[in-house]
């Protein structure tokens, strides 16, 4: 209990600091920084829509959160979870419109694993080169952010479209695509309220990604590659491997918001639909220490700062959403200052892997 | 006809490649002492978002580029308190410095013109003109002479190189880093002023786009030197002005012309990357052992 | 006359100098003298400012001097020599003298600097290019740099911590000459060591550690070789390690021809052939950085394959161009010469580090890939237990444990696979002497068990007392292949600097 306590120290501490030095920000830019924390707050605990609405914004958060997760316990800074979440849920859309005819039993899944599998190959780029090169993936991951945003948007404009569509999404997933809402089950959740299945398999991933990472024997050669380079192959271990396979991981989690995103939410694929989830990400799986409750518990933190700064924005008279982002980097920043945790440096002196 | 298109080529390329120049020497000087600056596209911002609305107001863009300088320091110097007094980790420092500006220059100009996405157009009278193109490649001989002819530059590459010999030698290895540190900010913020109130008329939500990393991979490939790394940025702002020229040409979606400085960015990380020698205490914060 | 008073100095739990009085007077060679860990490093460590002691006091000619950085040592006069150079490789030896102490203003005035450079070098018989770089000088070179750089910068106490370590026994005479010149020329000479001969051969007066604290002082020719060893062990010491004739059987490791290159394509091993065969050790000595390092990671499957060339047989069989992996499975192990760069995974617990190497074997992997965490557990306390790992909780963190705990569970590890062949680098090094004992029983215990030994090890004492047979590496090719017992040390010495102009590139 204590040593739980211990871990939760540091991230408790930044949050407070975080929102400390935000509500300074927000006197400076002169607004009311109580009425600001009371909505923030306020409007993302509201029972049905508050909580509702939360849960529906922490889903694509655990999903990069775990992303960005599992490649840091490979020693591996992954930013390119907003690029691969935007290829994985292009692919999604993709599966539920040209295979609309098929049975909900085959194409939900498969639209399920094209995004997990687009994502995991956008991941799996950076990995291979960093692996084969020594490029770091810091810069190619956000170098395939950019290439994922014009390439979706190109097939969305090109092929995609809808004729006289004003607005650049897609055409709609066929009816047998659609996972189910969770306002059916759940009493007193409102069915309009887009939270869906995609919440519970971000929840069966966390438990997943924790047993991968310390229960199985990849997710040990995993670890051990992060963790020291050198002593993993002189373990026998591939070190090239472990990067493009946690690359590849990470991708294919990224990814998966496409599940929610597509699938369970606007049943199409919306250019520009992401509010910066995968750089969000990084915020969660750092506030968490890396390890998955923690990306779980985050993830809802900064899934309710999302659904609180919508309000924000339109009730406050200056600040507006955001503000979040504000909160998310001084977090990262106090939670890598204080737990002084580092990613090792797989490069030589020849400058592999340095930026 | 054709001496006048390659003319005008040569001219937007060296346009375009002066604040990609500027954020990389910044980051040269950053990087040389030992301190990895991932932070270049939040800096570009903060400079580019300062510059402008210090010109909106004050109706004079000199003032506006002493403030985006200001923002600059100050702004590299929670990128230096973090890594070099705290030993956070560089890169992650460095990101969180990039979504901070993706979050302050929206929350600010939010708050001041009641827009999130771009601050009031400056009238073409009140842009930097030239200036800040032949500051940025006046620098380049500049940077050399520091680095390799004065006492301050043969710190700094000590203590990027071998920060316990520097020290051992009575050299203090913090504040060398500092400065550094410092150094990066003020030059890429001049490059992100030129950016909102040189090559446009307004500062616009993300405006950067990538240029901070392309200005690294720039630096990379230039082998942390000031010639090479000029020679590299002219490379990239090239290839942006050949993608400016083809977007009037018919039958090529944006979106693909759009890609080419980030695709001519990953090239060129893979290819050269292996030839090029990093200062070797890169990335590693120094640490007293006791 | 440099005084320290009571210094006392704590690293968490360690009690690195505990109340350290010592005295050196001026125009004197002063030998600091003390096993691995005595805490003498840590005392000159604090004279130079790298260290601040948590107690006591430091004087120069009787006033109390406030030494708070390097740079308020050498303001006080003091110069240190470290035992890893403190030099930048990519500058000149100009550049690296001046380095703190530039000449000139804004600007570098590097001539002016290189005059004086070259003022100092035929001052003391220091003879060096002020324009050569460091990474193109030999060791010896290098630490001629070392020593400019405090006579440029006026020290009249100069520390050398462990300075022959690297070098030739050509080398070490040379530098003992310069060494005596200084002192002649007024300076005050303070050299750390663990070498008993050099001591003797160098200094006027001995202070001696252990444990952190000083447990002696004498007059150099007043002492003898058998009393310090007494004083720096606190006990009297088995000057060879006890065992019994060796057996050999077939040979199990054939080397032929072995060519290993550096990234940079220089040659590192050129051309080595070899055996080792069951139930005997066989050394490798030489002198640090003459392809040690390289000859066993490229038998245990570490360099990349493009760098080696040659045949490597694992008995019988050509595994040259095998994995690590495949090399552990054949039965192939290796305590690496660097256990935190290599042999343990400081972040990650006691059992995560006891599988190193072996967490994909049936025995420790379920089906489905799941890891038997009973299993692992046991294998962890049986390495705990038998190789007396303290403290003996699987769940620390390897970074807790202490050096010689840390090197006893990486070799536990290693011989708890059952290896044929076990490649051992540097076993001992910064281990405490319980440790060392217990580890050289281990070594000789696995050989009588059946097992073929590799040994490399820069301690030149410790190479022949436990091999068997040993080779003599210098520069990359075997310099000569004796019987340790019969052959004297001064005979093993001359081979691995082959009289020639060794280091000189």
């Amino acid at each position: 209990m204590r040593k739980t306590l211990g871990r939760a120290a540091v991230p408790l501490l930044a949050i407070a600091a975080a929102f400390a030095l935000g509500a300074i920000i927000v006197v400076l830019i002169g607004d009311d920084p109580v009425e600001t924390y009371r909505l923030l707050i306020g409007s993302a605990l509201s029972w049905p829509d508050g909580i509702g609405y939360t849960l529906f914004y922490a889903t694509p958060l655990i999903f990069t959160g775990l992303a960005v997760a599992l490649a840091l316990h490979a020693g591996l800074l992954n930013i390119g979870a907003e690029g691969q979440l935007y290829v994985g849920a292009f692919a999604a859309a993709w599966v539920g419109i040209v295979l609309a005819g098929l049975s909900p039993w085959v194409l939900v899944p498969l639209a399920m694993f094209a995004a997990a599998a687009a994502g995991g190959a956008w991941g799996a780029v950076p990995g291979w080169l960093k692996a084969r090169f020594g490029a770091h993936e810091v810069i190619n991951t956000i170098m395939m952010n950019f290439i994922a945003v014009a390439l979706t948007s190109y097939f969305t404009q090109y092929h995609f479209k809808e004729a006289g569509d004003p607005i650049m999404q897609t055409g709609p997933i066929g009816e047998g695509a659609r996972i189910a809402r969770l306002g059916g089950f759940i009493p007193g959740l409102p069915e309009r309220i887009p939270l869906n299945v995609s919440f519970l398999i971000a929840i069966a991933a966390c438990i997943a990604v924790s047993i991968f990472l310390w229960r199985t024997r990849w997710g040990y050669s995993l670890r051990a590659t992060g963790a020291n380079p050198a002593a993993a192959e002189y373990g026998g271990i591939r070190t090239g491997r472990q990067i493009i396979i946690a690359m590849t991981l990470s991708g294919a989690l990224a990814g998966m918001v496409g599940i929610g995103e597509v699938l369970g939410y606007r049943y199409r694929f919306y250019d520009g639909f992401s509010a910066g989830y995968g750089f969000t990400g990084i915020a969660v799986a750092l506030l968490a220490r890396r390890s998955p409750l923690g990306v779980f518990l985050a993830a809802l933190l900064f899934g309710a700062l999302l659904r609180g700064g919508l309000f924000v924005d339109i009730f406050t008279e200056k600040v507006s959403k955001d503000l979040v982002l504000v909160l998310q980097a001084i977090i990262i920043i106090f939670v890598a200052s204080a737990a002084g945790f580092r990613l090792p440096f797989t490069g030589s002196s020849k400058g592999e892997g340095k930026v | 006809m054709d001496e006048v298109f390659s003319f005008a080529l040569v001219l937007s390329t060296i346009r375009l490649a002066t604040p990609l120049l500027l954020a990389a020497l910044g980051g040269m000087f950053s990087e040389r002492a030992g301190v990895i600056n991932i932070a270049l596209e939040g800096l570009l911002l903060a400079g580019a978002f300062t510059a402008a609305t210090v010109t909106h107001f004050s109706g004079n863009p000199w003032i506006g580029l002493m403030a985006a300088i200001g923002a600059g320091v100050a702004v590299a110097a929670i990128h230096a308190l973090a890594t070099i007094r705290f030993k956070a980790d560089q890169v992650v420092t460095g990101t969180a410095i990039n979504i901070l500006f993706l979050g302050v220059p929206a929350l600010l100009s939010g708050a001041l013109f009641d827009s999130t996405g771009a601050t009031p157009q400056i009238p073409q009278r009140n842009l930097l003109q030239m200036a800040p193109i032949v500051l940025a490649f006046g620098l380049v001989p500049l940077s050399w002479w520091v680095l390799n002819r004065s006492r301050f530059g043969l710190r700094l590459r000590a203590v990027g190189e071998n920060p316990e010999a520097a020290d051992a030698a009575g050299v203090r290895v913090e504040a060398i880093r500092w400065a550094g540190v410092l150094l990066s900010g003020a030059l890429a913020a001049i490059g992100g002023a030129y950016l909102s109130v040189g090559q446009s008329s307004l500062f616009t939500r993300n405006m950067s786009a990538g240029r901070g990393f392309i200005a690294l991979a720039a630096l990379i490939f230039g082998k942390w030197r000031p010639v090479q790394t000029m020679l590299a940025c002219l490379l990239f702002g090239l290839a942006e002005a050949v993608a400016i020229q083809m977007q009037g040409v018919a039958g090529i979606p944006v979106q693909f012309i759009q890609m080419i400085p980030y695709l001519l960015t990953m090239i060129v990380l893979a290819g050269f990357i292996g030839s090029s020698r990093a200062p070797k205490a890169l990335g590693i914060p120094y640490q007293k052992e006791s | 006359m440099l005084e320290l008073r009571e210094v006392t100095k704590r690293f968490g739990r360690v009690l690195a100098n505990d109340r350290v009085s010592l005295g050196v007077r001026s125009g004197t060679i002063h030998a600091i003298v003390g096993e691995n860990g005595a805490g003498k490093s840590t005392a000159m460590r604090i004279a130079y400012g790298f260290y601040r002691a948590d107690q006591g006091s430091i004087s120069i000619d009787g006033r109390i001097v406030e030494i708070r950085n390097p740079h308020d040592a050498i303001a006080a006069g003091i110069g240190m020599v470290h035992q890893h150079f403190m030099l930048i490789d990519t500058m000149t030896v100009t550049e690296n003298i001046v380095l703190g102490a530039e000449p000139g203003g804004v600007a570098l005035d590097l001539e002016r600097a290189g005059a004086r450079v070259r003022e100092l070098s035929s001052a003391f018989g220091l003879a060096i290019d002020p324009k050569a770089r460091i990474e193109d000088l030999s060791v010896g070179q290098q630490q001629r740099v070392e020593l400019l750089k405090a006579l440029y910068r006026e020290a009249s106490i100069l520390i050398l911590d462990e300075p022959t370590a690297v070098l030739t026994p050509q080398e070490v005479q040379e530098l003992f000459a310069i060494l005596r010149s200084m002192r002649d020329q007024g300076k005050t000479i303070v050299i750390i060591t663990h070498k008993l001969s050099e001591v003797l051969a160098l200094s006027d007066e001995v202070t001696v550690m252990r444990d952190g604290r000083v447990v002696g002082r004498r007059i150099t020719r007043e002492t003898t070789a058998a009393d310090l060893a007494r004083l720096m062990v606190g006990r009297e010491v088995l000057l060879r390690v006890e065992k019994g004739p060796a057996s050999p059987g077939e040979p199990v490791l054939e080397v032929r021809d072995l060519r290993v290159t550096a990234q940079d394509g220089s040659p590192r091993v050129d051309g080595v052939s070899f055996e080792v065969r069951r139930g005997e050790i066989v050394g490798v000595a030489g002198v640090e950085g003459n392809g040690q390092t390289e000859l066993v990671e490229a038998i245990a499957g570490l360099v990349h394959r493009g760098r080696v060339a040659g045949s490597i047989r694992f008995a019988g069989r050509e595994i040259a161009g095998a994995s690590p992996r495949e090399r552990r499975e054949l039965g192939i192990a290796h305590v690496p010469e660097d256990r935190h760069r290599r042999g343990l995974i400081l972040e990650l617990d006691l059992r995560e580090n006891s599988i190193l190497g072996v967490h994909d074997r049936p025995e420790l992997s379920r089906a489905g890939g799941l890891l038997d965490r009973r299993a692992i557990l046991e294998k962890t306390t049986r390495i705990l237990t038998a190789f007396d790992v303290r403290p003996p909780d699987p769940e620390l963190p390897a970074r807790a444990l202490s050096g010689g705990n840390q090197q006893k569970l990486v070799i536990g590890r290693e011989l708890d696979a059952g290896p044929r062949l076990v490649l051992v680098a540097q076993p001992t090094r910064g281990v405490d002497i319980g440790a060392i004992e217990f580890i050289h029983g281990k070594l000789i215990e696995l050989r009588d068990a059946g097992c073929a030994v590799l040994l490399v090890s820069a301690e030149l004492e410790e190479v022949t007392s436990l091999s068997d047979r040993l080779l003599v590496l210098r520069e990359g090719t075997i310099a000569g292949l004796v019987d340790p017992a019969s052959t004297p040390t001064e005979t093993i010495g001359l081979m691995m600097t082959g009289g020639a102009k060794r280091g000189m590139k």
